[in-house]
């Protein structure tokens, strides 16, 4: 099942793309500056297509099958968006073009920041973030610099839920805040006595993932706002999870002062092997003038005959700019495209279909696992990955096994507050035969621990490759091809 | 819209579930925030929105209608149609992070294919699986050597011919960290005594020095001497590069860099108003446990089959949480891998030639329009690769409408970021501008300089 | 598991030995035993500089974890153990022999009256 690398591939003097003879008079190259060598590798067009072609058959992905990935919402990702991204008027515009010239861009970066800004009942938007970890950056440095401008210099402690992703913490620990873990009570919500016990004049907000990573809705989440509002702390939303809620509840209405998207969640864009994401940020009416620089907003209102001018603008505090140009543009494209074919009705229709999807998996599934916090869920639900029969058993070995039968596994060992965890959100682009399906593996691999648990620890058998050593990798540390055999000029 | 439910479908899961209808499920939300009226214009089709967003790209002049000699960090080069047709496989673009090996073979040897590629491109030992962009990369390097030094380094020195926008993004990124100071691009440091003035600013408290090689102005400038001052005192140094350039030039790894990043547009990434693009990241063995985000590694299934994964990954968020360097998570996936391609099916002579033809061309821009009554070129002894800057007698600003009434974008106002280069215009020629279109830009100057 | 009676622990599973009002300090087996394979050691602080209980050592990386290593002590760093992070899998092989982590010349021996001894450790670690 082995591929050869594009340098094992290579054969001196093999070509595929060559461009055309220069047609200017030729200078030399500058001295002193010369290259030496470049050993790319040398290919026939038809092999980098067939190598790039045969890398592919080697990865699952959504159009395959069902890829129930907890916390990372892997939906259908609609081929429309594919198109709309590459209309030549959007794809062949480059950033630095003049206002006039790319009105159609920035209308509709304008409609969007709306958009985002209504969904989640917020004032403002930023689409810049090019992922949600930087999203959440520039949360947590709006969330800074709104302290220092009142004077609040000492606000510098960051309340982090047990349960959060790893990006919250190593966010807050990148802007200097000093971390303050925040525990989970047994129902799964934000423990309110600890939250009561950790608030005062040092506070600088909590950051919160609502519904959270145990696909929980936070019972309180009204009152742990407002108790964090009442020591002079903001609310942090991390939007991972906005699925769940699209069109059945505005988490700027419930009191959140700021929140981020992952479009690549959310709004379907595609997940990319890894990326790219895309991560607007969404703020309530005070940190309007702290979004990065730029934001897009009409310059020129318009009137009957003529359009509005749109342009970028500069908001009044601003944190500054957080990457070059205006954000992953191409993405923005591909979620306008998905929000303008739901409106209203059909993003609610996702987040019911999300939660009801999650809830159908979860209570065919919850006698045979354990489910750790039993509740109705959101989109996703965590349950353990083990049983105390058959100890040595472990959620990884569930995953793997998974595998053999042709299903993403999901999510496991996270969140840290679920042993051996097992993450499942199915999403709502899937349908009741695939869920059945699913629930019928999932009971099969829990007799299977019991009957053949070897089964399950070798799985999977029917892969590209069998386990891969993790050890070996991080100690004969191999992160290049050597591009031996190649002709050194 | 893309929801397969029928009503018996939902009949069957709400009575498994054992509730009535779907809104029960919703309970725990307080019930006055429960079900906002939202205001959005109503749900389209799929005929009706590929219309609509055909009809607002419409209000946009592309490159694909206009004479495009606009750089300054993203380059409209030519993307050889394989590209786009193996990014649009959804085994590419519909799978995520490669968290399970087993199954993700394709995404992980493409990864490990591209840091095998940047390393071979810049000069270095490792490449990581990417950053956002140039900017962000900058940031990260700086991120990288505070690490380094454990904060106790506090000295930060960057060049005033850096992109504006890297600049920029690193203070961003910085404006918390009181004790960081990033100096060395003041204005009245001078665009052409920079190099000096920023080796005399090197001391025992620096801990890193980024320049741009092709500095921001295109300019091919030796930063040995700055090198080998840096390490004297035992600071890193960080050398952004544009990856076409690296065709002809000699790499900064071989100059002694100890950090190369840069913007990987121009390799096979379309415009696309700026993003997404991808940055690269490239340090010397010395420096690979700091290297924040994906790295792929080569290894063995159980079996000894060859197999890639993961690794090193107790450096991330994931697992350090608050204690990690970074916070990135993801990687820019699907663009590395257009860039992989792109390295792979130009190869060895076509990456060359493609270097080659953008420093040519715009050599002979350079000439052509030095010959302009009105322009001369701003920095005429110093070599450049494929971008150049001309000082302009008259306001760049009506020069550039000038040129837009001829359906060309002439290039990029300098004043804009720098107050010294006020009436200076940088030009980006790329393999894409014929010889013909060149002479046609310095016609349409000159009939104007005499308008 | 081994939970040698004379050192001194910490509940952050620091180990200390004082010999001569000098402290060796390592990682203890029940440590390395939840790590797993340890794959780098990345110390933070060098000879000479003044710590204090609590600090941070440094870091341990196994292959799916790392974990943060703590002064159970304070003083001045004497030697720091280079050899272990070429080969840091001796912290699994013997994390109370060749595997100690720091040397630090103590200020105040009283604080290791706070820490646990084998028994209390041991009791602590079958309670997790």
């Amino acid at each position: 099942m082995t591929e050869p690398t594009i340098f094992e591939m290579s054969s001196p003097g093999r070509r595929a793309v060559k461009m055309p003879a220069v047609d200017v008079p030729e200078v030399p190259l500058p001295k002193g500056f010369e290259r030496q060598n470049l050993a790319f590798p040398e290919i026939s067009e038809l092999g980098v297509v067939r190598h790039f072609t045969r890398l592919s058959q080697l990865n699952y992905s959504i159009d395959t099958g069902f890829y129930p990935l907890g916390s990372c919402t892997m939906k259908y990702n609609p081929k429309i968006n594919e198109a709309t991204a590459r209309i030549p008027g959007f794809g062949h515009t480059h950033p630095l073009q003049p206002e006039d010239t790319v009105q159609g861009n920035l209308y509709l970066m304008y409609h969007l920041q709306k958009m985002l800004a209504e969904i989640g009942g917020f004032a403002g938007a930023t689409l810049q973030p090019a992922a949600g970890a930087q999203g959440e950056l520039v949360g947590a440095l709006m969330i800074k610099k709104y302290h220092q401008d009142r004077g609040d210099f000492q606000r510098l402690r960051m309340l982090i839920p047990d349960s959060a992703h790893g990006t919250n913490p190593a966010t807050s620990a990148m802007v200097g805040f000093e971390i303050v873990p925040l525990p989970t009570d047994p129902r799964g919500n934000v423990d309110l006595e600890a939250l009561k016990s950790l608030v005062d004049d040092r506070l600088a907000g909590l950051m919160l993932t609502n519904p959270n990573t145990l696909g929980l809705f936070d019972e309180n989440v009204e009152e742990v706002i407002k108790i964090v509002h009442q020591a002079g702390g903001l609310v942090y939303g991390d939007g991972a999870n906005m699925n769940a809620i699209l069109g059945v509840a505005q988490p700027g209405k419930i009191g959140f002062d700021v929140l981020h998207y992952n479009i690549h969640k959310t709004f379907s864009t595609p997940h990319g092997g890894g990326g790219p994401g895309s991560g607007p940020v969404v703020v309530a009416e005070r940190l309007l003038d702290y979004l990065p620089d730029p934001v897009v907003d009409i310059i020129e209102e318009g009137d009957e005959e003529n359009p509005p001018l749109y342009g970028f603008v500069t908001p009044a505090k601003t944190i500054g700019r957080i990457k070059s140009f205006h954000g992953h543009f191409g993405l923005l494209v591909r979620a306008y495209t998905y929000i303008s074919m739901l409106g209203a009705e059909g993003l609610r229709d996702i987040a019911e279909k999300a939660v009801l999807n999650a809830n159908y998996l979860q209570e065919k599934l919850k006698g045979t696992y354990t489910l750790p916090y039993d509740r109705s869920c959101m989109h996703e639900f965590v349950l353990e990955g083990f049983w105390e029969d058959v100890p040595e058993i472990h959620a990884l070995d569930i995953a793997k096994r998974l595998i053999d039968y042709g299903m993403h596994p999901p999510t496991n060992y996270f969140p840290l507050i679920v042993k051996e965890a097992l993450m499942i959100e199915p999403t709502e682009t899937e349908s009741i035969e695939t869920l059945d399906r699913f629930a019928e593996v999932m009971l099969k691999i829990a007799e299977e621990a019991r009957t053949q648990p070897e089964l399950l620890k070798n799985a999977p058998h029917h892969a590209p490759i069998k386990r891969a050593d993790e050890l070996k990798a991080a100690k004969d540390l191999v992160l290049c091809c050597y591009p031996m055999g190649l002709e050194q000029d | 819209m893309f929801t397969p439910h029928t009503q018996k479908d939902v009949e069957v899961m709400l009575k498994s579930i054992g509730i009535e209808k779907i809104e029960d499920l919703f309970t725990e939300i307080p019930e006055k925030f429960r079900y906002p009226k939202l205001n959005l214009a109503p749900r389209l089709t799929e005929i009706e929105a590929a219309m609509e967003l055909e009809s607002i790209a419409s209000a946009n002049g592309s490159t694909k209608d206009l004479l495009s000699f606009l750089g300054a960090g993203a380059y409209d080069h030519y993307i050889p149609a394989i590209i786009d047709n193996i990014l649009q496989r959804g085994e590419w673009y519909t799978s995520y992070t490669p968290y399970q090996p087993e199954i993700s073979q394709g995404t992980l040897q493409a990864i490990f294919e591209f840091q095998s590629l940047i390393c071979q491109l810049t000069g270095m030992d490792v490449c990581n699986a990417s950053h956002y962009d140039g900017a962000t990369a900058a940031a990260e390097a700086m991120i990288l050597a505070d690490s380094h030094f454990r904060g106790k380094r506090n000295k930060f020195l960057v060049s005033r011919a850096v992109n504006p926008q890297y600049r920029a993004v690193m203070r961003t990124y910085f404006q918390t960290h009181d004790d960081v100071h990033i100096l060395g691009d003041e204005p009245e440091t001078g665009i052409e005594t920079d190099l000096q003035k920023l080796i005399d600013q090197i001391d025992n408290d620096t801990a890193l020095v980024l320049v741009q090689y092709p500095d921001f102005f295109g300019r091919i400038v030796d930063y040995k001497p700055l090198i080998d001052a840096a390490h004297a005192h035992g600071t890193l140094v960080a050398v952004a590069t544009n990856p076409t350039a690296l065709g002809i030039l000699t790499p900064p790894g071989e100059l002694g860099a100890d950090i190369v990043i840069g913007e990987g547009q121009p390799l096979g990434i379309p415009l696309s108003f700026g993003g997404p693009y991808l940055g690269y990241f490239a340090v010397t063995n010395d420096l690979l446990r700091k290297i924040a985000g994906r790295l792929v590694g080569e290894t063995q299934d159980v079996d000894g089959n060859l197999a890639y994964v993961l690794t090193l990954t107790a450096r991330e968020q994931h697992i350090r949480r608050g204690k990690a360097t970074s916070n990135i998570c993801s990687n820019q996936g699907l663009m590395t891998l257009a860039a992989t391609i792109y390295m792979t099916v130009l190869g060895k002579e076509g990456f060359k030639e493609v270097s080659n033809l953008c420093y040519q061309k715009a050599h002979f821009a350079a000439e052509q329009v030095g010959q302009v009554e009105g322009f001369t070129l701003a920095f005429p002894e110093t070599p450049f690769f494929h971008e150049f800057v001309v000082k302009s007698e008259k306001p760049v600003a009506d020069v550039l409408e000038w040129l837009r009434d001829h359906d060309i974008l002439g290039g990029y106002d300098l004043g804009q970021d720098y107050p010294e280069l006020k009436d200076h215009l940088m030009i980006a020629v790329t393999e894409k501008i014929s010889r013909e279109d060149i002479e046609y830009l310095a016609a349409v100057l000159k009939e104007e300089y005499h308008d | 598991m081994k939970y040698p009676q004379d050192l001194k622990y910490q509940k952050t599973d620091e180990w200390v030995k004082i010999v001569d009002g000098v402290a060796i300090i390592g990682i203890t087996d029940y440590a390395q035993d939840a790590l797993s394979d340890v794959v780098y050691v990345e110390f933070e602080i060098d000879p000479d500089d003044e710590v204090s209980f609590g600090d941070s050592i440094g870091t341990i990386e196994s292959v799916k974890a790392a974990a943060e290593v703590h002064f159970p002590v304070s003083g001045t760093v004497l030697e720091v153990n280079e050899d272990i992070v070429d080969a840091p899998e001796t912290l699994n092989k013997s994390p109370y022999e060749d595997g100690w982590l720091v040397k630090v010349q103590v200020t105040d021996e009283s604080e290791l009256d706070d820490l646990m001894d084998a028994e209390a450790y041991e009791a602590y670690c079958k309670d997790r």
